[in-house]
This record gives C-alpha cells, structure tokens and sequence, in this order.
C-alpha cells in the first residue's frame, strides 16, 4: 500500500507564531510513514470571523479551505479547535466537501487513522495536559491524546485538576470580555501548578497561548509544549524549546 | 400594550462592565465556586445512574420540538381541555398585559395580599413590581426568592436565586426581617425559621399565583416541581389559583411527561426526583382552590420561535444545569447578566425575549461566553447554545454595521485572509513586532491587544514562519 | 381590535415552521431489577424517610409502633383507609366532614395509602383515591405515614405514569420536604411534613 497523502493545515496561528508545531507534525507524521504536504494557498478557517460574528466573511475561508485541502487523502490539523471549525461549522457555511469529511485532529488521525497510540516519542519530563474545550466538545477526541501521552518513552503524565473546565481564551472573548478571562485564566493556571508539572500540554497553540502568556507573566517556570511537539521527539532528536 | 421588556433590568451596564464589577466581589466567587462545584458532581452521579440519558435527550428535544411545529394547535387544545375543568384561559401578548390581568383577577377576590409559588414566568414580566404598584403585595414563598426578596435583591440563578448569598449572609437577612430570628446560620435553623414565617400566611391566604415548568395538551393538566411544600401550599389551600406560563411549556400528551419527570430532577436539583410534583387539572371539586386562571404568556416568545436557529432555546425547561457547568457564570455570578435568565441559556434566551438589537446590553449577552460548549452537553434538551450564540451574535454585528472599527479590522483581516500571498505578507510585516519582545515575550501590545497583555504575556512572532521553513526546506525549486 | 388570543395564534400561525419529526421513544419503559420492593425501600431511605418492611398481616401493629416511636396522639386520616388501620392507641380524626383548615393544623399526623409507587426514583403518587383524601390532607400536618402496597409499586416512571389517571389532582412525594437553597445543599425539613414514614407492605 502506498504512503497516504496527508495535508497539514498547520492553522494561520501555528503557521505564523509557532512554527516548531508545524515541523514537529511533519517530522512524526512522516517518521509514521505519511507522505505530508503543505499546501501553500492555505490560509485560515475562519474561525475567529464566525465565532464574533462575522460569518459573512467566514464563509469564503470556508470555500477556501474545501478547494485548497481536496485533493488528499487526509487533512491534519494540529487544533482540536481549527479541526471543529472544519467539522462542524463549514458544512453550514458552505456544505460538506470531501476535504472537510477528511479533516481529522491530529490525536484523531494517529488514533482512529493509523492505528497508533505508541509513536515512539521520547520526553522525559513531568506533564500535565489541558484537554481543551473544542477537541473534547466539538469532536469529543476523549482519552485520546491521553493514550498517546502514557506511550511516551520517560514521560510522567500527571492528572490536572479540573481538566475540562475552559482556560478562558475563546478567541475575542479574551478581549471582549478580558477580566472574566483572566478570572478563567488563573483558576486554570493554579490548577497547572497544583500538579508540580514542568510542562503543560494540549492539542491546540490558542489555548497553550492563552495559558502560557499567563504562566510566562508569572515566571512560574511552567514551559507549554502542543502535544505534536512531545510525539515529534525521539531519543535521538530530542525536543528543544523554541528559540525566537 | 408594548413598552420595554421587563426581562432585562432596566440600567444594568453591558456585560463586560457588570461582570467586571461583580470579579472584584470575592465573597460571591467563593459561595458561586461552593455550589456551582456541588451540584455539578451530584448531577453527574445521578445521571450516570440512568444508562438511557442520551436517549431520554433526544427524547425530549424531540417532544419540544413538536411543541414549538404545532404551538397553535396545541394551546388551542390545552385552552379546551382547561376550560372543559372548569378553568378559565387568559392570553397575554407582553409583560404590561400580563400583569395587568392578574392584578385585575387578584381585586376581584378583595385580597391586597397573595402567596406565590416560585416562576420564572411572573419574574420575567416583573409581576411583584406590577402588583405592588396595584396596591397588591405579593409573598414569596420559595426560600431562595424570600432571601432575595427580603434582602431587597435581585436573583442569580433559575432554580437558586439567591446562590450568591451563603449562610452566614442569609442568617443577616433573616435577622433583619423576621420576626422571629433564626436560631443559628446552620441550613435547617434557616429552613425552620422561613417555615415559621410563612406558616400563617399560607394559611390564611385567598390567592395564589404560580407558574407552570409543564401543561399537558390533552388533559389540561398542569404540572408544578418543587422541592419545600411551598409549592404545595400555593397550589392548594388557598381558593383562587392563578397560573402564569409561556407559552412554550406545553408538551402535547401526559406520555411525554415520562420524558421529562426524568430529564429535569436529575438536570437540575441533581435528584432522582425533586421531593414534590403537583399535577391538576382545572377544577376539582373539594380538593384545592375553587377558581383556576391560566394566563398563557407570550412576551417575545413568538419573535423568538420567528428565528430559525435561535427557536431552539424555547425548548429550555428551566433546569439551569448550564448555569451550574457554565465557567463565565461561576466567576461572574448571574447578576452580571442583568436579567431574571443568567447563565448560557440566559445568554440567548433575554435578547431574543427582548428583541431589540440596538439594545446594547441585551446585545453584549451573547459575547458572555468563551464558546466551551459545557453548557450545551449538559443541556437535558439539547439546545446548541454555543451555535444560538454566534448566530445571535452575527445579529449583533449586523445591527451595528460596517463602520465600527471592529468590523473594519474584521474586514481587514477577511482581506488579507481571503489570499495566501496578502496572507504571507502580512505576515512578514507582522514580525516587526519582534521590536516589542524581550526573551521571546511581549510584555505589552499597543492598541486593542492591550487587553491581552493586561495579564499575560503575548508571544514574539518567530523569525521564520511554517510556512517560510516549509519553502526553503520543502518546496523543490524547478 | 384583534383579541390577545387571535394574535398570539395569528403570530405563530404567521411564521415557517418544520413539520415535527417522530418522537424517538427508545429509551427505556422499564429497566430490570432483581427486587422492586428493595430498590423502593433503598431510594425512598435515601431521601431520609424512615422506611419499614411489613406483611400485610403486621400492618395494623406497625402502625401502632410507629406513631408511638413518635408520640403522636392525634392523627388525620381519609374516611376511607381500610378499618383496621385505625388501631385504638391514639385519636383518630377522619377527614369527614372535610377538617377546617385550622384543626387540620393542630394535629400530630396524617396516615393514608397511595396509588402509585416509583421504585427507581423512591416516589409515592398520591391521586386523591381511596385511602388518600384531599391534597392538602397529607400536607398541612408535619408528620405523614404512608402504607404502600407491593402491587402498587412499579419500577420505572415511565410505568407509573402509564397506571395514573392525569384528570385527577396528583401528589408526587419524593422524600420529606426539603430545599437545596442553601448554597445547593439539600436540607430536610421546611413546609410540607418534615417527616414521611413509608410502610411497604409484601
């Protein structure tokens, strides 16, 4: 059987602010034997225009995204939320598409698609994941990205409190209504510090922002690290925080 | 007829200022964060018990559903039925009408006193204010709606209204108010001391008024859940009964209530089932009141069943589950919302009630919300509130127009978006940002992003973007 | 001038409505359980009624034992409770001619049967049938005794609600009275009786 051909639909946020997730999910992807691919028309979901209200402009990324992301055999985005956005919104928006009925989250694709929960990642480090609302709520990807963790050689996965209680980010909403977010926030960040965790984890860079511009202005040492960069990792090439 | 819709408090700020003032009340947070924590592990258990919970969901989402398809048909028949027992019907387009016709029905009975059975109905028109201005006073009985009425306050929560106070504050309000004050600030001293004070006014009272959480097409029947014996008292010692309900609680026949006896005790109480459920029908013959009125509410239901996507929230039965899971109403308690329905579903259900979209603080209701969806799979109805709250938000935005500096950058960014090499570009000059980042972090953004590095640091924009790396070390060059 | 009514139905009539779908009913009517009469006795206890088991023939004396546990004297009762229920140790006042208000006030407690039980939910529906009287009769005193047959008993709601007639004014008791208004903390114990003693019978 030949490789399949999967698109990454990196995110605009990944693609423009962490790009490291980006190539973390290239090398696994194709360490699993993927033959990956980036389109370069891609660009957003629409996501922050539907969710404010502007649906009118989401509805033209959403054609976008059907045309640009066809062609494959499989989407991959490392964004329980862009993912849900996909799903579950652009098929009211424009239709269902074959790109949007090959869209999968990254733990969904390993999972349900490859067949996988040990990737062979190497992290030793004590972490601690956040299972953000979208990939839990909207595509309900459950113990998903926890499996995949657990299989991770020299990693300690500890439980976070209050797991599935929002981290307050919601897109605008963290500046529309930025005290209530910041209320979430902290609750969220006493949480992570609760588990004496050196790394946060999720499935999505806009929630990992979220928390993790919060845990920076604090100094709490706590690093955040997107789950496609701990299953990248391998003993021979090991993670390396970001440099910017 | 017409006015302003009661269901909004008249003066409260938008939702962003009222929640901001309301972050700063410690107190609140903890006694919030105390019960919302409660009752949400009780509600898990009890619904965990039930191996058939999303079966009974649909279910009921389902039976409301043809409510909402056949409204007319089935208030119709529900007046038919009632009237058959001997009850008389009364309709009532708005708040203004409402109250007016149950002042009028509480002076024919000579009575400047009436007991009342806790409604969200009567709290939605504003009925107590009406009644008092009719000369008419009007007793809660419900212990939570008494602490809030004698504490001069205003309610936080569907089931709960006063979930904001704790003991020790509802002991204070007691003190104040009873004539016999309360023996301690533990829980049952607080309930026997409510029991005392409402004893002789339950017995010796002419008229009630209650609202309805069900009425049976079909029979007529009328159903109340409650959990004091307040509701009880209401229903049946006193001789005349007035019912005020929306429009949209019918279900059609007395099956569909096997749906619902199950869905709403273990939604909303987190009990099996509450400790009391009343079910009447018109009149009966020496057994309770002699005189039934049902008045049947619109008040904004109708424009609300108008909209296609935002009907779904007259499915609502009031459970409040998505109050309790609902991670903005823990923090900034339902008072925020200004309006007798806080919460997710309050959130879409006041604008729609009000239907005025250049009402500014119905229209920040729906931006309430960081679109976590807890609220929406705890919903025993299956009401999408997240997808009712973009929906109504793009009512909003609509409403505003093209010209706030909002939609401006909005459009902006749709722009840039809507091509991957004006996507690119932007990004490059986006990069110069990096001239604000120390140790790869933003301590402050000018601007609007002010609001985020209020308290949190933003990230540097990296020197390379994905899709930079991607074409350097990716794409073969020809 | 168009009536409230007419334009509230004009209203609806006047917007696009989908025909409603079949209501899906595949949850379940009833659901198994090993013995209906326990799973009664450990619901109805878990709202912190005091439950007893009993044969009918232990009835009567049973009764008698609980109303002296609780030191009752008087005790409202339907003129239509079976004879034998009306043991001698204490008075006895039937509710016939109708009790005023007042004197229902002033007793100690109130003994009837029920028409329906709930086993799963730990329910008792009074409808105002034989052995039951008026609403406001298991109500008004503070303390209610409730004598509740094994025929009686069905597991499920939906099976309780098929066997209950909904012209009839019905009473479902769940436990004692009691209010989770309290920081959403349940309390026993506010209006209506704040003790509910169950005999199951069989």
């Amino acid at each position: 059987m030949s490789a399949p051909r999967v698109a990454l639909f990196a995110t605009c946020l990944t693609d423009t602010l962490y790009p490291d997730t980006g190539k973390a999910v290239v090398r696994l992807l194709e360490r699993l034997g993927c033959d990956v691919d980036f389109p370069l028309a891609q660009t957003c979901c629409g996501q922050m225009h539907f969710n404010t209200g502007y649906q009118e402009h989401a509805k033209p990324l959403a054609r976008d995204y059907a045309e640009v992301f066809g062609g494959y055999d499989y989407v991959v985005a490392p964004s329980g939320s862009c993912g849900g956005m996909v799903r579950e919104i652009h098929p009211d928006l424009c239709g269902t598409s074959p790109a949007v009925e090959r869209t999968y989250e990254l733990s969904e694709f390993l999972v349900d698609v490859l067949g996988l929960t040990d990737v062979g990642a190497y992290f030793p480090h004590r972490v601690t994941y956040h299972p953000t609302c979208h990939s839990l709520r909207m595509l309900g990807v459950g113990e998903k990205p926890l499996d995949l963790l657990r299989a991770v050689k020299g990693l300690e996965l500890v439980e976070l409190p209050q797991a599935e209680q929002c981290c307050g980010f919601g897109g605008t909403f963290a500046l529309k209504n930025a005290e209530t977010s910041t209320a979430m926030l902290a609750d969220k960040m006493r949480c992570v510090q609760d588990t004496g965790a050196q790394v946060l984890s999720a499935g999505d860079n806009s929630c990992l922002m979220h928390i993790g511009g919060g845990l920076s202005r604090l100094r709490t040492g706590v690093q955040t690290v997107h789950l496609a960069e701990i299953l990248a990792s391998t003993e021979e090439e090991p993670w390396a925080a970001a440099t910017r | 007829m017409g006015g302003r819709n009661p269901v909004t408090w008249l003066g409260s700020p938008v939702f962003p200022k009222a929640a901001r003032e309301a972050l700063t009340d410690t107190q609140l947070r903890r006694n919030l964060r105390k019960a919302t924590t409660t009752i949400r592990t009780k509600r898990a258990g009890v619904v965990a018990e039930l191996d058939d919970w999303e079966r009974l969901r649909v279910a009921g989402e389902a039976v409301k559903d043809d409510v909402l398809a056949n409204l007319d048909t089935y208030l119709v028949r529900l007046e038919e039925a009632v009237t058959a027992r001997g009850g008389v019907v009364h309709w009532a387009r708005d708040a203004e009408e409402a109250n007016r016709i149950v002042l009028d029905l509480v002076r024919a009975e000579g009575t400047d006193e009436v007991v009342k059975v806790k409604s969200m109905a009567t709290a939605e028109i504003g009925l107590n204010e009406a009644l008092e201005a009719g000369g008419v006073k009007a007793v809660e009985t419900d212990l939570a709606e008494l602490i809030v009425q004698l504490g001069d306050d205003r309610p936080s929560h569907i089931l709960v209204p006063a979930i904001h106070r704790n003991r020790a504050e509802i002991r204070d309000i007691f003190r104040k108010k009873m004539a016999e004050e309360p023996a301690s600030d533990e829980p049952p001293d607080l309930a026997e001391a409510a029991r005392k004070h409402l004893r002789r006014k339950f017995l010796s009272a002419k008229v009630a008024i209650s609202g309805a959480n069900f009425a049976v097409a079909d029979t007529g029947s009328i159903v109340v859940v409650e959990s004091e014996g307040n509701g009880r008292m209401c229903l049946t010692l006193p001789e005349t009964l007035i019912t005020v309900m929306g429009i949209e609680k019918l279900v059609p026949s007395w099956q569909d209530l096997e749906v619902f006896l199950q869905l709403l005790p273990r939604s909303s109480t987190a009990e099996r089932m509450n400790p009391y459920t009343s079910v009447w029908s018109g009149v009966t013959p020496g057994d309770g009141p002699r005189k039934f009125h049902l008045v049947l509410l619109d008040n904004g239901r109708t424009a609300t069943l108008a909209d296609e996507v935002g009907r779904q929230a007259l499915r609502c039965i009031r459970c409040s589950a998505c109050l309790n899971v609902c991670p903005v109403y823990e923090r900034t308690g339902g008072q925020a919302y200004g309006s007798v329905y806080p919460g997710p579903i309050g959130a879409i259900l006041a604008p729609q009630l009000v239907d005025d979209p250049h009402d500014e603080q119905a229209a920040s209701l729906p931006y309430a919300s960081s679109l976590c969806g807890a609220c929406y799979e705890v919903c025993p109805v299956r009401i999408n509130i997240p997808e009712v709250l973009t929906h109504l938000r793009a009512e909003a935005v609509q409403a505003k127009g093209k010209r706030t500096p909002e939609a401006i950058a909005m459009a902006a960014a749709a722009w840039v978006f809507g091509d991957a090499k004006r996507y690119e570009a932007a990004q490059k000059a986006g990069s110069l940002s990096r001239l604000l980042a120390r140790d790869g972090r933003i301590k402050r953004l000018p601007g609007p992003g002010a609001k985020w590095t209020d308290s949190r640091d933003a990230p540097a924009v990296p020197k390379e973007s994905f899709r930079a790396w991607w074409r350097k070390n990716r794409v073969q060059r020809p | 001038m168009f009536s409230a009514r007419d334009e509230i139905l004009a209203r609806i009539r006047a917007i696009d409505r989908p025909s409603a779908a079949p209501i899906p009913r595949d949850y379940e009517r009833t659901r198994t359980v090993a013995d209906p009469l326990d799973l009664l006795d450990e619901r109805v206890a878990d709202y912190k009624a005091i439950v007893h088991r009993v044969t009918e023939a232990e009835v009567p004396d049973s009764i008698g034992e609980c109303l002296a546990r609780r030191s009752v004297s008087t005790v409202a009762v339907p003129a239509d409770v079976p004879p034998r229920w009306r043991v001698p140790s204490v008075t006895w006042v039937p509710d016939d001619p109708p009790l005023p208000l007042g004197e229902l006030d002033t007793v100690d407690g109130v003994l009837t049967g029920c028409a329906v039980a709930i086993a799963e939910t730990g329910t008792i529906v009074l409808d105002a049938g034989v052995a039951q009287g008026r609403r406001i009769l298991s109500l008004v005193p503070d303390y209610h005794l409730c004598v509740v047959r094994a025929d009686q008993v069905s597991v499920s709601v939906p099976e309780a609600l098929a066997r209950l007639e909904p012209g009839r004014p019905l009473t479902f008791i769940s436990g004692p009275s009691a209010t989770s208004d309290i920081e959403l903390d349940r309390v026993e114990g506010v209006h209506g009786p704040r003790t509910l003693e169950v005999l199951i019978v069989g």
